[in-house]
């Protein structure tokens, strides 16, 4: 069945704060094979005009990622996750995310799509501070597959 | 660290292309730094009970090394103020030492007033793209 298109415009309670830690940059940035020493040393954060390290611009995705899951998990809209892929994604950072952020994000449906027997939710998530600075927007493009799809 | 100012870009410059190995201990790693521990990602039985060739990569980890590639060519992966991608192709990480080889390179395909380039990367296993029109609008100094 297609997803119910009136979810589109919803909007969910914002997400408790995420606090930003030096070491889950470092460990996200090796994890990316990032080796800049603004991910890693304050100092060299500071001398480039950082408050402290910085994370890699992927990295807003574990705060997104989280943000989606009420979505995701929304029993009234009945996603199938099992058949969800990933279609698209982008980021709009008004400022890199820094250790210290505390980080609380809003989801938002922004479209709904049904083409082909495939449904295709558009998922946007507003990470902002905990005093309400926008640091973030992250959009997804999450695309379930049709059940009479045979393979 | 310096970033590149835009008196050092012009439109139409080539980054330096790079190539990197993914392995099974990559899919791992970023698994556990990022959370997603969707089993399409470790598991080749999973991967292959439902339809996929076998393990394959994360497409935000190909995201990440498309980024990486323009923050290492900036100089300051602070710089990078959008990007965005489709994930059009899987990319299968055989259980090797080797794993899947990655080719990336990129161009400034826009350069602005305000300072701001648009590079355009490429990333290709096997010869074709597995992202669709990643693009990276970098702040130059």
């Amino acid at each position: 069945m297609p997803l119910d298109q009136s979810f589109v415009g919803r909007s969910y309670a914002p997400t408790p704060a995420y606090e930003v830690g030096r070491e889950k940059i470092r460990e996200f940035a090796e994890a990316v094979g990032a080796t800049s020493p603004l991910h890693r040393d304050p100092e060299a954060a500071r001398a480039a005009g950082y408050p402290d390290v910085i994370a890699p611009p992927t990295f807003a995705v574990i705060i997104s990622m989280s943000a989606n899951s009420v979505i995701v998990d929304d029993p009234e809209l009945g996603l199938d996750y099992s058949r969800v892929v990933h279609g698209e994604q982008t980021f709009v950072h008004h400022r890199p995310i820094t250790a210290g952020d505390r980080l609380r994000a809003v989801a938002h449906v922004d479209d709904i799509k049904t083409r082909m027997g495939n449904d295709f939710l558009t998922v946007r998530a507003e990470i902002s501070t905990e005093s309400g600075e926008h640091v973030t927007t992250a959009i997804g493009l999450l695309v379930a597959r049709g059940e009479d799809e045979g393979q | 660290m310096t970033r590149l100012t835009a008196a050092q870009v012009a439109k139409g410059d080539e980054l330096p292309a790079t190539q990197v190995h993914v392995t099974r201990a990559d899919l791992v790693r970023y698994a556990g730094a990022s959370g997603d521990f969707n089993p399409i990602h470790w598991n080749q039985r999973f991967a292959e009970q439902v339809g996929l060739p076998g393990v394959i990569a994360h497409g935000m980890l190909t995201m990440a090394l498309a980024n990486r590639f323009v923050a290492d060519w900036v100089g300051d992966p602070g710089a990078i103020v959008e990007c965005g991608t489709k994930f059009t192709r899987p990319v299968p990480v055989p259980d090797d030492e080797q794993g899947a080889l990655l080719e990336i390179s990129g161009k400034v395909t826009d350069l602005s007033e305000d300072g701001t380039a648009k590079i355009t990367v490429t990333v290709a296993f096997e010869g074709k793209s597995v992202l669709g029109r990643p693009v990276a609008l970098v702040k130059l100094g």
